[in-house]
């Protein structure tokens, strides 16, 4: 890590956030719903799953009613799977910028993760609607909530930067992270509880950071579930390993986009 | 301080050809875990090799060469958007590269939002941006349009949008790119009166292009970029003069013209030598204003064609087109043509040509259909005659064509006596 790095991200500041700007303004350009749609996809998600795995499938979802707990595991996955996806695709959808004109390469997927936060805002304020439709107590862990999306942020912006530079040379990552992404939701304590797993083998869901990050999302909303802090300061561990991983392959690669994209 | 710009012993390898030698799924997966966008050596190719040059500040550079002599590739290391292989380059000051018009610009944003985006990319801070908002409009002329999603623009209307941002640039260093390659004439204009008032407030300017008049119009120094190499560098005139004598020795050589690459078109038909005689029919080797001679094209047709048309066009140096000689205006149809070879020829009793170099391009085809083109494929000397019978000579000073005329006076006065 170098002094130089962070000079130069503060003297792009400016670029950084139009490129962050530009990915928000155009996210929902030419829709008919627009912004809408950060609402509707992880509430008709979660509507089908209550159907098929609340009431068909019987799931156990920790007492609590199963729609405010899959929801409450929607939102973060829904971020950081979008997330992945976009920030892996985003070297290739800016090459034309790329190959015209200098500035820092790690500015367009982290632009990519930090777009996504804005529908993870808004598609929060239905979540509080629920909660107050299911009557469910507030503790002071609320407070955990919006805490949580950093290290959600930084997972995601660490894979991301990695599969960025990987699909710069190998397009091969633009149709493996789709199918990825979906094994990676069912390894995910989403539809289910981790406490269906059998204790002796629960901590191998640790090894999923995102598990832990998003069984923390939803402890902090349900005052009956505590955080389990062991388990996320393990996954927080974990994140900030891949996370520097990922940033410096990026830097090792970069130099080499141009040439390559 | 003085030098800007220091570029010392740079070079710049490219791969070529394939990307992968695994030769399984497996070897492959173990290649990217374990040395990720290695280079082969086997496949390589230089682009620059040892290039070192200084540049002053205020100083405004051309870089010309040859289609693929790596003059691109230095304006791309300089603004470090590609890295050397080995070498170093120091920069003093802000650079902005317009390798192309409108970089950035986003299909969906409207004109204003690219305006911010566009300057931004090309190192604009938002609040100089912000300030000059509606001289940048101003200067595109699109004032009507300005919040409208560009996609909806004229490719016209976004170049002009895309060049009035650069117009409105601080950096202290700008490196262009054949910029005025793209746009109608009047477009290219401006470009010159924008890039020439940039230059004499003190700005450091590199500039790539293929229009030498424009290059010895605003550039007080010239690389010239040969093999990789700089091969001349210096005052731009002396540079541009031997410049182009070389290239036209290298079109002059020979009539052959199987062996151009650089021709687009279907090939049904493609030309294969051009020939000029003189009215006995034997080759003309001088060529001078005022002479009658006989412009033989010959061509080989891959294909049977129906409603073929030739023409030749003849271009002054710069880029100027002076005459368009074609089968199609002169109203000469030719039916069918089967394959095979043959030649078409033209008689011009009086070739009234000012002496000086020109540029000679072909092409060929239907009104629906392009069978062969040639740009600048071969060139026209035209050498000094005494065209007026005065033993005065003419040369360029007196224009592009010498018309014949006969002169007379009729003074009033003397004629009223």
């Amino acid at each position: 890590m170098r002094v130089e790095w962070f000079e130069e991200l503060w003297h792009y500041r400016e670029l950084f956030y139009f490129f962050v700007w530009r990915d928000i303004k155009i996210r929902y350009k030419q829709t008919l719903f627009g912004v809408a749609w950060a609402v509707i996809q992880p509430f008709f998600t979660m509507i089908v799953f209550t159907l098929f795995f609340g009431r068909l499938a019987k799931m156990p979802s920790d007492g609590i009613p199963y729609p405010v707990f899959s929801y409450s595991a929607l939102l973060p996955w829904i971020y950081f799977s979008g997330s992945l996806s976009l920030s892996g695709n985003s070297l290739i959808s800016n090459s034309n910028l790329i190959t015209k004109v200098y500035f820092p390469r790690i500015a367009v997927p982290a632009s990519s993760v930090l777009c996504g936060l804005v529908d993870f805002c808004i598609a929060s304020i239905v979540l509080v609607g629920m909660m107050i439709y299911f009557k469910i107590k507030l503790s002071w862990e609320i407070l955990l909530w919006p805490i949580l999306i950093v290290p959600l942020i930084l997972l995601a912006f660490g894979v991301g930067m990695f599969l960025a530079a990987l699909n710069v040379k190998y397009r091969d990552i633009k149709y493996a992270v789709p199918f990825f992404v979906q094994l990676w939701l069912f390894m995910t304590p989403v539809i289910y509880p981790s406490s269906i797993i059998p204790e002796k083998y629960r901590f191998l869901t640790a090894l999923n950071p995102v598990s832990g990050v998003i069984e923390a999302f939803r402890a902090s909303l349900i005052p009956t579930i505590k955080v389990d802090w062991q388990m996320l300061m393990i996954s927080f561990a974990i994140i900030l390993v891949i996370f520097f991983l990922g940033l410096f392959y990026f830097k090792k690669v970069e130099k080499f986009f141009a040439d390559i994209v | 301080m003085n030098n800007t710009i220091i570029v010392e012993n740079l070079s710049k390898k490219y791969r070529i050809g394939q990307f992968y030698h695994e030769n399984s799924f497996r070897e492959l997966m173990v290649n990217i875990v374990k040395k990720p966008f290695r280079k082969s050596e086997k496949n390589t190719l230089f682009v620059l090799k040892n290039i070192s040059f200084k540049i002053k500040k205020g100083e405004v550079l051309g870089i010309i060469g040859r289609n693929g002599a790596g003059k691109s590739t230095l304006l791309k290391l300089i603004s470090k958007i590609t890295y050397p292989t080995t070498g170093k380059i120091k920069i003093n000051g802000s650079i902005s590269s317009l390798l192309e018009v409108g970089t950035g610009f986003h299909q969906e944003l409207t004109g204003r939002e690219n305006i911010y985006l566009n300057g931004s990319v090309l190192g604009m801070t938002k609040k100089e941006i912000t300030k000059k908002m509606n001289q940048i409009i101003q200067f595109a002329d699109v004032k009507k349009f300005i919040d409208t999603p560009i996609k909806r623009y004229s490719s016209g209307m976004r170049l002009r949008l895309g060049f009035s941002v650069a117009a409105h640039l601080n950096s202290d260093i700008l490196i262009v790119d054949e910029v005025l390659a793209v746009g109608d004439a009047e477009f290219q204009n401006k470009c010159l009166k924008t890039m020439d008032e940039l230059s004499t407030c003190g700005r450091t300017i590199l500039f790539v292009s293929h229009n030498m008049a424009a290059i010895e119009n605003l550039c007080s120094r010239v690389i010239w970029i040969e093999n990789c190499k700089i091969k001349m560098d210096g005052n731009p005139s002396e540079i541009i003069k031997e410049y182009l004598s070389t290239v036209s020795d290298s079109l002059n050589k020979d009539s052959d013209l199987r062996c151009v690459e650089n021709r687009s078109g279907t090939g049904d038909i493609r030309y294969t030598q051009i020939e000029i005689l003189d009215p006995e029919k034997q080759p003309k080797d001088i060529i001078r204003t005022g002479d009658s001679l006989i412009v033989r094209l010959y061509y080989h047709v891959r294909h049977h064609v129906r409603n073929p048309h030739f023409g030749l066009e003849i271009h002054t140096k710069q880029g100027f087109l002076v005459a368009s000689i074609n089968t199609w205006t002169s109203g000469f149809n030719i039916t069918y043509l089967s394959s095979g070879d043959g030649f078409i020829e033209f008689n011009v009793d009086s070739f009234n040509l000012i002496p000086n170099r020109y540029y000679i391009s072909l092409w060929s085809g239907t009104s629906t259909k392009k069978f062969d083109r040639l740009n600048y494929c071969s060139l026209l000397n035209i050498e000094t005659s005494d065209v007026y019978l005065s033993g005065r000579e003419v040369d360029s000073r007196f224009g592009i064509v010498a018309i014949p005329c006969r002169w007379s006076l009729s003074d009033f006065n003397k004629s009223c006596q």
